[in-house]
This record gives C-alpha cells, sequence and structure tokens, in this order.
C-alpha cells in the first residue's frame, strides 16, 4: 500500500464515520421525546455533516480522480464505505441513539485530539476545527447517558440493554490494520492502543456516574472501516441517502 | 395563517380597565406579562400563539421527510438547519405562550389531542424533492407576510419572538426559492418535479391566510388589540402579487387560468382555493392529518421514559446537593 491509498482510505474512514453517524442522528428530526433534545439532535447532525464536507472534500483531493465529497458521499457503494460498525447501526430508542453517540464521541474526541498534531497541516485543521464540535457533543451525550442510566428504573433498564447491545461494535474502533499502521508511521495518526487506555479510563467514570455495567465480553465484531463486511444496516441507509442522484445522474440540485 | 381561525375570546372586564387598555394599545405600547390585561385578549393569545407554536412543531415533519433523501451534503445540511430553525421558533413562541399562564406541556397535550390546531399546510404531503423548494418559498414565503406586521403586535413577549422568527424565515424563503430555481433550470424531469410542486401547493398556500374575515366580529377584535395586524383577504393579496411574478420568473405556471393583473386596484385577480377542502382539512381529513398527529403523538409517548428519567435524575442530584449542604 502505497501512503498516499493508505491516506486516502483513512480519510474515508473518518468522513464515512461522520456522514453515516449523521444521517442516523438526523433520522430523528421531528421526532424526539422533547424539544431541546431535537434540536440538539439537528445540532450534532449539523456538525457532522459539516465534517463529512471537509473530510471527504480532502479524501477526494488526495485521490486525484476528480471525485467530489458528493461524489464521495453519494455515488459508492456499501463494499467501498469505510466507517465503524458501530455508527451504522440503527437509532433504536432514544437512549440506544445516545448511547452509541457517547461510545462513539468518546473515541472521536480522542482520535480528534490526536489529530491536531497530524504532521499533515490539513489534517490538524479540520482535526481542530471538528474537536470544538466533538467536545460539545461528547459532554451532551454523556451528560444524556449519565442522567438516564441514573434515572428510573425503566431508563436504566434501557441503557443497560443499550450498552449491552452495542459494546461488540466498540472494539473494531482500537484495532489497527494496515491503514492505521501506515498512518501512524507516517505522523499522522495517534497510537490506538494508547488511546484505547484513555478511552476506558473515560468511559469507566461514565458507566460508574450512570450506574451501568461494562459488558464482560471484549469480542469485537470487525469488518467496517476495512469494508469487508458491513452489516445489513448501510445499504438500506444508502438506498435512502443516495437515491435521487442514483434515479437523477447527472442532474444539479 | 400559522394561526388560522384563531376567534377572539370575549371579555368581561372593568369598561374603564378596558378603556385604558385600548388607549395604551392604540398609543402603540406594548403589553407585558404582569401588566393587567383582559381576559379575552389574554386568552385570544394563548390560543393564537400556541396554534402558532404546534404549526412550527409540525411543520417540522413534511420537512423532515426529506432530510434523509437530500440530494447533496450542502441541501442536506441546509435542510437541517431549516428545520431546526423550526423547531428553535416553536421553542420561542412556546416560551412566549408561557408568559400567559399556561404551561408547554398543557399546548402540547391540547395539540396531542385535537383541542387545538395547527396550520392546514402541514397537512400535505411533501412527494418529491422539488417540494422542499415549494414549502421554502411558498410556506415560508406566506408564514413571512403574516409575521412581519406581527413584529408590531401589541404583546411584548410575542412580538419579540416574532422579530426573531422572521429573521430566519426571509432566509427559509430564499434558500426554498433557490431550489425551485435549480430545478427549474435543470433537466426536463427537474421541471416536471417544479412544476408539479407548484400545482399542488399553490392553492394550499392562499388557504394558509384563512377565509375571507371582512366582516368578522372577532377578527375585528383582535385586530382593535393588535393581536392581527391584517385582514386575511389583505394578506393573500399581497401574497399573490409578491409569489405571481417570481414563478414567472422561475417559467413556472401557476395553476389559476383566471389569473390576471388588474390594473385598477393594482394587483392580481385570482381564484380563490376550494375552501370546502380548506375546512375538510380544519377538521382532521386533510390528506396527512392522521399522519402528521400520530407522529406528534409517537414522539410524545415514546419519549415519555426520557423525560421521566431525566427528571429522576435531576431530582437525585438535587437531593444529594442538599444533603452535602
Ligand atoms: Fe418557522
Ligand atoms: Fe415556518
Ligand atoms: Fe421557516
Amino acid at each position: 500500500m502505497t501512503d498516499q491509498t493508505a491516506l486516502f482510505e483513512y480519510l474515508l474512514r473518518l468522513g464515512d464515520n461522520t456522514l453515516v453517524l449523521g444521517h442516523r442522528v438526523s433520522e430523528w428530526c421531528g421526532h424526539a421525546p422533547v424539544l431541546e433534545e431535537d434540536i440538539a439532535l439537528a445540532n450534532t447532525a449539523l456538525d457532522l455533516i459539516g465534517q463529512t464536507q471537509m473530510w471527504l472534500g480532502l479524501a477526494g483531493e488526495v485521490e486525484g480522480a476528480g471525485r467530489s465529497a458528493d461524489d464521495l458521499a453519494m455515488l459508492r457503494d456499501v463494499w467501498d464505505f469505510r466507517n465503524l460498525l458501530l455508527v451504522e447501526q440503527p437509532n433504536g430508542d432514544f437512549g440506544q441513539t445516545l448511547m452509541r453517540q457517547c461510545l462513539f464521541d468518546a473515541f472521536h474526541f480522542e482520535l480528534l485530539t490526536g489529530l491536531t498534531h497530524a504532521s499533515d497541516d490539513r489534517i490538524a485543521a479540520i482535526a481542530a476545527k471538528a474537536l470544538k464540535e466533538v467536545t460539545y457533543h461528547l459532554d451532551r451525550s454523556s451528560e444524556t447517558v449519565i442522567g438516564l442510566g441514573d434515572g428510573t428504573e425503566e431508563s436504566h433498564r434501557r441503557m443497560q440493554a443499550a450498552l449491552d447491545l452495542l459494546w461488540p461494535y466498540v472494539g473494531e474502533m482500537f484495532t489497527p490494520d494496515a491503514v492505521d499502521d501506515a498512518m501512524h508511521a507516517a505522523g499522522i495518526a495517534p497510537d490506538l492502543i494508547a488511546m484505547r487506555a484513555r478511552y476506558d479510563a473515560r468511559l469507566k467514570t461514565i458507566l460508574s456516574e450512570a450506574t451501568l455495567t461494562k459488558p464482560d465480553s471484549s469480542y469485537a465484531q470487525s469488518g467496517g472501516k476495512t469494508g469487508f463486511r458491513h452489516t445489513e444496516h448501510l445499504g438500506h441507509m444508502l438506498t435512502q441517502m443516495q437515491w435521487l442522484q442514483r434515479a437523477y445522474p447527472g442532474a444539479t440540485w | 395563517m400559522y394561526a388560522q381561525m384563531v376567534t377572539s375570546e370575549a371579555t368581561q372586564d372593568d369598561p374603564q380597565k378596558l378603556a385604558q387598555f385600548q388607549a395604551r394599545i392604540d398609543a402603540g405600547e406594548k403589553i407585558e406579562p404582569k401588566e393587567w390585561m383582559p381576559e379575552g385578549y389574554r386568552k385570544t393569545l394563548i390560543r393564537q400563539i400556541g396554534q402558532h407554536a404546534h404549526s412550527e412543531i409540525v411543520g417540522q415533519l413534511p420537512e423532515g421527510n426529506w432530510i434523509t433523501r437530500a440530494p447533496t451534503l450542502e441541501r442536506k445540511a441546509i435542510l437541517l438547519a431549516k428545520v431546526q430553525d423550526e423547531a428553535g421558533h416553536g421553542l420561542y413562541l412556546y416560551c412566549a405562550a408561557e408568559t400567559l399562564g399556561v404551561s408547554r406541556d398543557e399546548l402540547t397535550e391540547m395539540l396531542l389531542d385535537g383541542r387545538m390546531k395547527y396550520s392546514s399546510i402541514f397537512n400535505y404531503p411533501t412527494l418529491t424533492w422539488a417540494d422542499m423548494g415549494a414549502v421554502g418559498w411558498l410556506v415560508d414565503g406566506a408564514a413571512i407576510m403574516n409575521q412581519v406586521p406581527l413584529q408590531r403586535t401589541s404583546y411584548g413577549p410575542y412580538s419579540r419572538a416574532m422579530v426573531r422568527i422572521c429573521k430566519e424565515e426571509s432566509f427559509h424563503q430564499r434558500q426554498g426559492y433557490h431550489i425551485m430555481m435549480k430545478m427549474a433550470q435543470g433537466t426536463e424531469a427537474q421541471k416536471k418535479m417544479a412544476q408539479d410542486a407548484l400545482n399542488r401547493f399553490w392553492y394550499p398556500s392562499l388557504m394558509m391566510f384563512g377565509p375571507s374575515d371582512k366582516d368578522s366580529v372577532h377578527s375585528a377584535q383582535s385586530m382593535k388589540w393588535k393581536i392581527k395586524m391584517n385582514t386575511n383577504d389583505e394578506l393573500r393579496q399581497k401574497f399573490v402579487d409578491q409569489t405571481v411574478p417570481q414563478a414567472e420568473f422561475l417559467g413556472l405556471t401557476v395553476p389559476d387560468k383566471t389569473l390576471r393583473w388588474n390594473d385598477e386596484k393594482g394587483g392580481y385577480d385570482f381564484a380563490e382555493p376550494d375552501w370546502s377542502e380548506f375546512f375538510e382539512v380544519i377538521k382532521g381529513n386533510g390528506p396527512c392529518n392522521t399522519e402528521r398527529l400520530a407522529a406528534r403523538n409517537k414522539a410524545w409517548d415514546d419519549g415519555a421514559w426520557v423525560r421521566d428519567g431525566l427528571m429522576a435524575h435531576a431530582a437525585k442530584k438535587r437531593a444529594a446537593k442538599l444533603a452535602a449542604e
């Protein structure tokens, strides 16, 4: 793998994570439990879509094949997506959505913090901008997980179920592969193993305040960031997201 | 409008106080929450502001319907931001209504069980991407017609909410028009979508202003109190006069064969919408009434455990803090 290929792959991972999660969060629009949450979820989705434009824009530049961020978002099929399995998981109830958000935000926060020191200025600049937004996302999602975990019996039960359901998707975030290694060696990506320790420490605090129990299993599903094997959910999302571009090729909107 | 057919409440207050109140309004003073106001004024405002707030909230749904299918990342972001604005408008308006002594939860319950209404326009489906253009251009456009004058309404909190809202609505209208422009200048299929959207949204948009209220005693009272600033017909005429040239510029045809410029009145003559359809929609028989109300009810019911959970947690925190003091 050349450095350029690895960089392109890596940027797709960054952009596809925010694209797919942004899309999922946007599915809530108008259906949240309370008006303030509707506004906050839309805000999170907006930030993530904005980050997608930057990451995929840069990916297209690096690839040098004339593909724009929109081309990459709207015209690739499932096997070309490089997002984590976690972010393509369906929304479920509000608790499941916020648990997914919190598990991702805590990772995203560490990742972007590391990327602000990237040897590539373009990446460092995007990371710095995104980090401000994601700091806020993490505050919000962790507070909500704590509030609901430590709320009523029912909210506690639902949050524990959400954690149990999503836990197998945590490991993929921290399992380095050839792309991660190449990016780390190039001085771009932070060390995932060191990140995991900080992630675990933060999560421990959040879960204990939330009175939730970390599942015992360390089994991790994989196949999202490599594109080897996504879950069945991604295809349905793309069917919806890409429909207009696919049905009316070449039109401008 | 967003508050259609709000009949003003009868008032049985001390005539002297009423006269003083009217004098303040005539002098252009703003009425603030703590000040004396006739019961009818208060009740009419609650209904009007509440209905307006509900319209913003239900109004998220027809546009939310296209967020996951927006054609580009930028369009998706713009639409998301717009729908988020509408939720924010709902929030300001519920806050304004709360200053009159009714809670947001009470108003919400009344929306959900059908005691309170929202604008008829949001009971129409959004079927193609061009509908996102048509809704911004026509629906936000019609809303602005009504809301710009309401910035001068007599009730302080309502007037201030309108000032904030109007800025954003004019943004929405321009964005909607821009979508229409892209479609109207696009491929054959896009042009067809644009015309089809105008065909479906033209008359429902005219209905937004409500039936003619020239002779309505209720609107006369509301106008005296500066809760309503113009008659429905005045606003509808203004809307048509503004919108027809915009449609021409797009190369689209307004679906009204009787539409003619009338030199004498300096405005267009145009066909009235089918008012029987309007009354059916208000009664609950519009194309999407059932879905819209079901979606709001589902969001509220499914969210109950979340609201309860967060409240229980906040109560525990308060108790812990108190114990520590
Ligand atoms: Fe609005
Ligand atoms: Fe609106
Ligand atoms: Fe609007």
